[in-house]
């Protein structure tokens, strides 16, 4: 049920984040979701496709360090509140979310949410019992 | 002045006499007592001496390096009854374990009458106030300089590094004349004292001593306008007692060895062939009266030549050009001996990256920095901050634990950093830039 994430190390200087793009981008993949944490030194750039073995190919040949994580995607109405009810359920279930970041689409029904938690499983069987709507990593192509 | 005229301006034939009569004694002393030199001495044919005939003999006698001083430590090459030895000095060594310096009553007491020649030599008199700014411990610079100091008869200040408002407070309320101190720090400290705004006839300063790391002559010039001094400058190393072994007179032209208790010679590296007068080469010492830890023919990887010309201070002693650079790859940061093989033996055993490095050393506001690049291959990593973040400081944490030194590690992908065919050119020095 997990979709899976590209983690890609980016170093702070100019430049670095061009070189990965321009190779996903080269490699015909759409980027759905990203996000960028940085420190002083280095940033941990994430990214969810719509082609991840292609993308990942593609970052290796272009000699990026980039390992892939499986992260669970969450389907919330585009509407106040939705994000604090998902968030809520994990909290009740002791369950940490470790970090995450949201996107939303043109059809403006739903956003997305990708969550990185200690176990997947878990969180995914709490949030469908809460009747939350998971997102595929079909779901996540076809937007 | 000069502060042991009879002996600092001996005629040459004298101080040849002087020096051979002493280096026959240190070979028997030497084969009496060190197993090691015991046994070379025996191979060489040298034995307790009885080859030694003029003071160019020596050329018999194999070299000690710094791997025997390793090899042996930390007591191996002790020649003296440990119950004789007053005092253990010691400087960081290529693997983790320091070099160590043994001292009986005596070599302490001619220790400081080195220090006091070099003390006077550069400009220090019994009048003065010297603030000793090295940090005190196991380094031979600060206690040195302390004794030598004292012997001389000028007034000690024991204020070790750090703190810079209470150095400031010290020099202004307490009337010091001289400062000690690496090049850096007094760099350093003479720009913060510019900062904090009293004007320079609030101070007594006219001298500085520097050492324990190479000042370049721009340096030097800087210093002694930011402070309105004269700065001399000496030269030592744990391995032949601290310092004390050559140093700087009024003239400037090279630093007088005290060749009444050192023997050097200059070598060919590659060779191992002794060179002549003014020709540059290895330095490589003798000690002539160290009792404690007696070196023969040390070879100190600093590049250097000697002048035998009388001086126009009137010393006879041969005088030392400063240091043209070395024939291996050790850094001095901080006033911190690193090799970078030290930097490579903690790398190596670090399982998450790659045994590829790089070192940048950069000078800000007067004070050294060592950064090192590594590259992180272990993906999993990737996926949480912390862990990344926690290599870094596990590696820092490590390397100072081995070097006694903070240094930066900046963690890079893998495959960026250069990678070399032949010698490896991993160090960026960019303090002189």
């Amino acid at each position: 049920m997990a979709i899976k994430q590209l983690s890609i190390f980016v170093e702070n200087r100019e430049g670095t984040l061009v070189t990965v793009t321009d190779a996903i981008a080269k490699a015909g993949v759409d980027i759905r979701a990203m996000s960028v944490a940085d420190t002083n030194d280095f940033g941990i750039f994430r990214l969810i496709v719509t082609d991840i073995a292609k993308a990942k190919q593609a970052l290796d040949d272009a000699n990026a360090f980039v390992s892939v994580t499986e992260v669970v995607g969450v389907a919330v109405q585009d509407e106040p509140g939705a994000l604090a009810k998902v968030v809520k359920i994990l909290a009740d279930n002791n369950i940490n979310i470790e970090y995450m970041y949201a996107f939303i689409t043109v059809s403006k029904q739903f956003a997305y949410v990708v969550l990185r938690v200690e176990d997947n499983a878990a969180a995914e069987k709490i949030l469908t019992e809460h009747g939350i709507t998971l997102v595929t990593e079909e779901d996540m192509a076809k937007l | 002045m000069i502060f042991q005229k009879d002996i600092e301006t001996l005629p040459r034939k004298e101080i040849e006499a002087i020096q051979l009569e002493r280096l026959k004694w240190v070979v028997k002393y030497c084969y009496d007592n060190v197993p090691l030199y015991h046994q070379r001495l025996t191979d060489c044919g040298v034995l307790d001496g009885a080859k030694i005939k003029q003071l160019s003999d020596i050329e018999y006698i194999p070299f000690t390096t710094k791997d025997d001083f390793r090899d042996n430590y930390p007591f191996g090459l002790v020649a003296a009854d440990m119950k004789d030895i007053v005092r253990i000095h010691a400087s960081s060594g290529t693997t983790g374990k320091p070099t160590t310096g043994v001292y009986t009553k005596e070599d302490l007491d001619i220790w400081s009458d080195c220090v006091a020649r070099v003390a006077c030599a550069g400009g220090v008199t019994p009048d003065d106030i010297i603030q000793i700014s090295f940090g005190y411990g196991l380094f031979t610079g600060a206690l040195g300089l302390h004794y030598g100091m004292e012997k001389l008869g000028a007034t000690v200040i024991p204020a070790s590094s750090g703190n810079t408002q209470k150095q400031l407070m010290m020099l202004r309320d307490w009337g010091v004349t001289g400062i000690v101190a690496t090049p850096s720090y007094a760099l350093y400290l003479s720009e913060a004292m510019k900062e904090a705004g009293y004007p320079l006839s609030d101070y007594s300063l006219r001298l500085g001593i520097l050492g324990s790391e190479p000042c370049t002559v721009s340096m030097r010039e800087q210093i002694e306008n930011n402070f309105n001094i004269r700065v001399s400058d000496n030269y030592g190393m744990t391995e032949l007692g601290g310092p004390g072994v050559s140093g700087d007179c009024e003239a400037r032209d090279g630093m007088h060895f005290a060749e009444d208790h050192f023997l050097p010679e200059i070598i060919d590296t590659d060779t191992g062939k002794r060179l002549g007068e003014g020709e540059v080469g290895e330095l490589v010492v003798t000690t002539l009266t160290r009792k404690g830890m007696p070196v023969l023919r040390y070879r100190t990887k600093d590049i250097t030549k000697l002048d035998y010309q009388p001086c126009s201070c009137g010393r006879t002693h041969c005088r030392m050009a400063k240091t043209m650079g070395r024939t291996d790859d050790m850094l001095i940061i901080k006033g911190v001996n690193v090799f970078p093989t030290q930097i490579e033996n903690i790398l190596i055993n670090i399982p998450d990256i790659a045994p590829h490095y790089m070192l940048y050393i950069t000078r800000k506001n007067y004070r050294d920095s060592l950064e090192i690049k590594v590259e992180v291959i272990n993906e999993a990593l990737l996926d949480n901050y912390q862990m990344l973040d926690g290599l870094k400081k596990r590696i820092e944490a490590k390397l100072q634990s081995i070097l006694g030194l903070r240094t930066k590690v900046t963690l890079v992908a893998p495959k960026t950093l250069e990678r070399f065919q032949g010698k490896a050119k991993r160090i960026v020095d960019l303090r002189n830039q």
